[in-house]
Parts: C-alpha cells; sequence; structure tokens
C-alpha cells in the first residue's frame, strides 16, 4: 500500500517538476550552478575511486588467469570490459546516489522544514519545478561526462598497475584493450547513466520535498533518497541491460 | 479586505479549524491570537492557500480564492507577501538576493532598479548594510526584517504575517509590530498577524480574533479586550497567577 502511494505520488510530483518553468535566464543560471555544485563537485571522488578499482580489477584479473597459455594481453580486455560496462556507469552512479542524493534531499528537505518551499509557494512559483529541475537537467547532463572521465582513468588506474608491479607489461596491456573493441559498449553505458541521472536527481528531489518535520526527518529523507535510487538505480540497470544487449 | 466564510480543516481525524468566519479590512492590523497549537499557523495557511479547505470560502476583495484554479490564482498570489513564522530566508542567498528574489522572478525591471528596488525596502525596515550578508550571520530580529522587506518587495495589497515577533526580545518585538503598522497604513495594505504577544495584542490590535482549539471564541478590538467576560479568552489573556490577582484586585 505505502509502495504504491509512493509510487503515485511520485508520478505526480514529476509531472509538477516538469510544469510551468521560471523565466529563461533564471532556468539556465541555475542549470550552471547546479552543474558545478552537483557535477563538478563530485569529480575529485569519481577520480579517486576510479583510478583505484580500475588497478584492482587488472590485479584481480591478472591473478586469477595465470595459465601461461592464456596471452597476458587478455588482462587488458577482461579490464576494459567490466570498466566500460558495468564499473563506470553503475558503480559510480551508486557512489554519486550517495553523494549527490544524500546532499539533493537533504538540501530541498531543509528547505521544506524551514518553510523556504512554503515562501515559494506563497509566491506562486512552481517550486517543485524551481527547484528538481535544474537538478534533473544538470544530472542528465553532467553524468555521462563523470562516467566517460571514469572510464578513461580507471583503464589507466589498470595500465599503471600491471606495469608497475610487472604483473601485465605495459605493451601488453595497451594491446589488450584495443583488442577486439566493441564501440557500443560505450554508447550502453551512457545511456545507462542519462537514466541513473534522472533517478539520482528525481528520486532525492522527491524524499526532500516531501520530508516533514524537523532536522531528525531531513536525515531520514536523505537516508531513504540514497537507498531507493540505488535500488533503482539496480533495478533500471538490469532492465537496460536486458533492453540493450540482449 | 479579506472575508473568510465558515472554514473547516482537518488533517486526518484531527480537526484542526471548525467553522471560522470573520472580516479582516484594508488599512488595518488584523491580528489572530490563541494558545499554541490551537491553529493560528493553520489558519493564516488556509488563508493564503497553503491548504486547502474542507469546507468554506475564503474572499479577496470579493474575488473568490477558493473558487480560483491555476493562473487566477498565480495572478492573485503576486499581490500577497508573507512573513513566516521562522523568517524562511533563502538561506542559499544573501540578503539583498532575498529581497530581490520575488522582483527577479516576476518583474520585467532591469537589475539596477530592482536593486534600487530592495534597497527601497531594505531601508523601509531599517537595515542598511546587510545586502552581501547570509540569513546565517544575522541575527533573528535582522532575519525577521529581511522577511518583511522580501514581503513587500513587490508592493502587496495583503500581508501576512506568521508571528513575526516570536523569538525576539520585548524591545525589538515592539519595534517589528510598530513596523508592520506603520506599513500597513502607508500602502493601505489588509494586514493579518498570528500572535500569542500580549504587548503586540494590545499594542497594534485594532482587530482581534481568538481562537481556542480551532474555532473563533471571541473577537473586537484591543480596547475591548480587557473588558471581555469571555471566560476562555480571559483565561488566555490572564495566564499567570499575578495577572488573575492584578483584575480581580482591579
Ligand atoms: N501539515 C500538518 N499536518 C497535520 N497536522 C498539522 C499540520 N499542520 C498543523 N497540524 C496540526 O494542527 C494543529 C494546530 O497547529 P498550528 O501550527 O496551527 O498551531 P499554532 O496555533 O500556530 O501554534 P504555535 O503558536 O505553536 O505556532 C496542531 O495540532 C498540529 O498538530
Ligand atoms: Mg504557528
Amino acid at each position: 500500500m505505502a509502495f504504491l502511494y509512493q509510487t503515485g505520488r511520485y508520478f505526480l510530483f514529476l509531472k509538477r517538476v516538469f510544469g510551468r518553468p521560471v523565466k529563461h535566464r533564471i532556468f539556465f543560471k541555475q542549470i550552471i550552478d547546479e552543474i558545478d555544485d552537483l557535477g563538478v563537485g563530485s569529480l575529485g571522488i569519481v577520480v579517486i575511486i576510479s583510478f583505484f578499482i580500475g588497478a584492482v580489477i587488472t590485479l584481480q584479473t591478472a591473478y586469477n588467469i595465470e595459465l601461461p597459455i592464456i596471452p597476458k594481453y587478455t588482462v587488458g580486455v577482461a579490464a576494459r570490459d567490466t570498466i566500460l560496462l558495468e564499473f563506470s556507469s553503475t558503480i559510480v552512479s551508486l557512489i554519486l546516489a550517495g553523494k549527490v542524493g544524500s546532499h539533493i534531499a537533504s538540501e530541498i528537505g531543509t528547505m521544506r522544514v524551514t518553510e523556504q518551499i512554503d515562501a515559494l509557494d506563497v509566491m506562486g512559483i512552481n517550486s517543485a519545478g524551481y527547484l528538481v529541475l535544474p537538478k534533473v537537467v544538470a544530472m542528465i547532463f553532467i553524468n555521462p561526462f563523470l562516467v566517460m572521465i571514469s572510464m578513461g582513468i580507471g583503464i589507466g588506474g589498470g595500465w599503471v598497475a600491471g606495469a608497475s608491479t610487472g604483473v601485465v607489461p605495459s605493451p601488453e596491456y595497451i594491446y589488450g584493450i584495443q583488442y577486439a573493441f566493441i564501440p557500443f559498449y560505450v554508447v550502453y553505458s551512457l545511456i545507462k547513466s542519462v537514466v541513473f541521472g534522472f533517478l539520482i536527481a528525481t528520486i532525492s528531489g522527491y524524499w526532500g520535498y516531501y520530508t516533514s518535520g524537523g532536522s531528525l526527518e531531513v536525515g531520514r529523507s536523505s537516508t531513504k533518497a540514497v537507498v531507493v535510487s540505488s535500488i533503482q538505480i539496480l533495478l533500471f540497470n538490469l532492465i537496460l541491460t536486458q533492453l540493450l544487449l540482449a | 479586505m479579506i472575508e473568510i466564510k465558515s472554514i473547516y480543516k482537518s488533517f486526518d481525524e484531527n480537526d484542526v479549524l471548525k467553522d471560522v468566519s470573520s472580516v479582516f479590512e484594508a488599512g488595518k492590523t488584523n491580528l489572530i491570537i490563541g494558545q499554541s497549537g490551537s491553529g493560528k499557523t493553520v489558519l493564516l495557511k488556509t488563508i493564503v492557500g497553503l491548504h486547502e479547505v474542507d469546507q468554506g470560502e475564503v474572499i479577496y476583495d470579493s474575488r473568490s480564492f477558493t473558487k480560483m484554479h491555476g493562473k487566477e490564482r498565480k495572478d492573485l498570489r503576486k499581490e500577497m507577501g508573507m512573513l513566516f513564522q521562522g523568517s524562511a530566508l533563502f538561506d542559499s542567498k544573501t540578503v539583498e538576493e532575498n529581497v530581490r528574489f520575488p522582483l527577479d522572478m516576476f518583474s520585467d525591471m532591469n537589475m539596477s532598479d530592482r536593486i534600487d528596488r530592495a534597497n527601497f525596502c531594505l531601508e523601509r525596515v531599517h537595515l542598511e548594510n546587510a545586502n552581501h550578508l547570509y540569513p546565517a550571520e544575522i541575527s533573528g530580529g535582522m532575519q525577521k526584517r529581511v522577511a518583511i522587506a522580501r514581503a513587500i518587495a513587490l508592493n502587496p495589497k495583503y500581508l501576512f504575517c506568521d508571528e513575526p515577533n516570536s523569538g525576539l526580545d520585548p524591545r525589538t518585538s515592539i519595534v517589528i509590530d510598530e513596523l508592520i503598522q506603520e506599513i500597513t497604513k502607508e500602502y493601505n495594505m489588509t494586514t493579518i498577524v498570528n500572535t500569542h504577544d500580549m504587548n503586540s495584542v494590545m499594542g497594534i490590535g485594532e482587530k482581534v480574533v481568538f481562537i481556542a482549539n480551532g474555532e473563533k471564541c471571541w473577537e473586537g478590538t484591543n480596547g475591548e479586550i480587557l473588558k471581555s467576560d469571555n471566560e476562555r479568552l480571559n483565561d488566555f489573556i490572564f495566564a499567570s497567577k499575578f495577572l488573575k490577582q492584578l483584575r480581580a484586585g482591579s
């Protein structure tokens, strides 16, 4: 019952988010601010995590296929495909669901409990649209870039780890990451990243917007936002994989 | 003038407002008083349409707000200014940006005119040199004044204040009260103020509506309030033993 209620309210909320926008000039400025805040602000964590996970994926793959008959460059192939298909889009989005999702939900939740949203409504502003739409647009726009950066850094991390430990020599790794490359894998990941960006912004916005009570509830909404958007990311990962790769 | 006709409002099983009617005239500071939890905030939010009425009607100068939809309501909203119980300033914006916000959103003025107008409103509430500070950097009394400046930025015909002096010292409270009354007179606004502060009632209560348990128990002027023999009203006003004894003695 609660699930149906939340789902129904979520779709009504979406309708308001996409309804009656504010002046273009203001909207455009908001988007730029959000790209800076949500996107550029997440660059650091994406770079660090991608580098280390890329390194670990490469080393683990190498240690797992230590058979002389399997050429070393296959490690490069495996690491590349893992990063392109799954790690950069899904894992990075899950991490952003934590960082960006909790940020959005607590920002909007605080505005709700301190009556700032009421203040917008009294002025006749579509508060849901004003607060959430710029975040949605920013996330849809910036998430693919973050994912592409993560791909590059992840594969780079694998190269550094393989070459510096001597487990996968540099020429073989570089040969491997070019071997049997399927460009559609990148497209598939970018499509996923757009959908995940949408889910993170709208779900977190939803939980923040419908906060009621005080600071304790803001904390709860923010946890809820992270949990629900993570679950939805995993669910849509499955659906999109079946649709796009089957 | 704002007229409310037999308003009912409940949340789930909780009947918060029961059959409240009254008339609030222009150019006067109209007060809604009552104990904490009596339904003052809900009443004010119902009047401005943040809550929908379950029954009854809210009429702004013979325009029924209750019967209006989308666009019409949005237009009428530009004639309203509201001061919230906790100021509700946008904490990511500076003082000046807060006051300019309604102008940015709705006016066709250019930037320098909007800044001038914001400065004019800030001067009106006696708040200069705070333009570039953030709400977290100014005192509670200053926040209330910024919120008043923001509420009057678009020159509203209707001003709503939810406990404008809660959390302020008596001296600052009176300054805020007088400011609200002055502005009301100056622009002939219809002003409704929620309060439970007796200083405000005696100071600016040109019309006072007393709410208890979601029902209107009494209405009159501040002149009449002390002489009333309404028992619930007296319990509210003469809450302390000291005042009760004083009244019995006189
Ligand atoms: N959004 C809401 N949902 C459910 N119940 C609410 C809501 N808002 C207020 N109430 C209930 O309405 C009643 C009146 O609350 P209200 O905030 O109007 O009191 P008040 O007179 O403004 O009190 P105070 O002086 O403390 O501000 C309370 O019992 C409260 O629990
Ligand atoms: Mg209240």
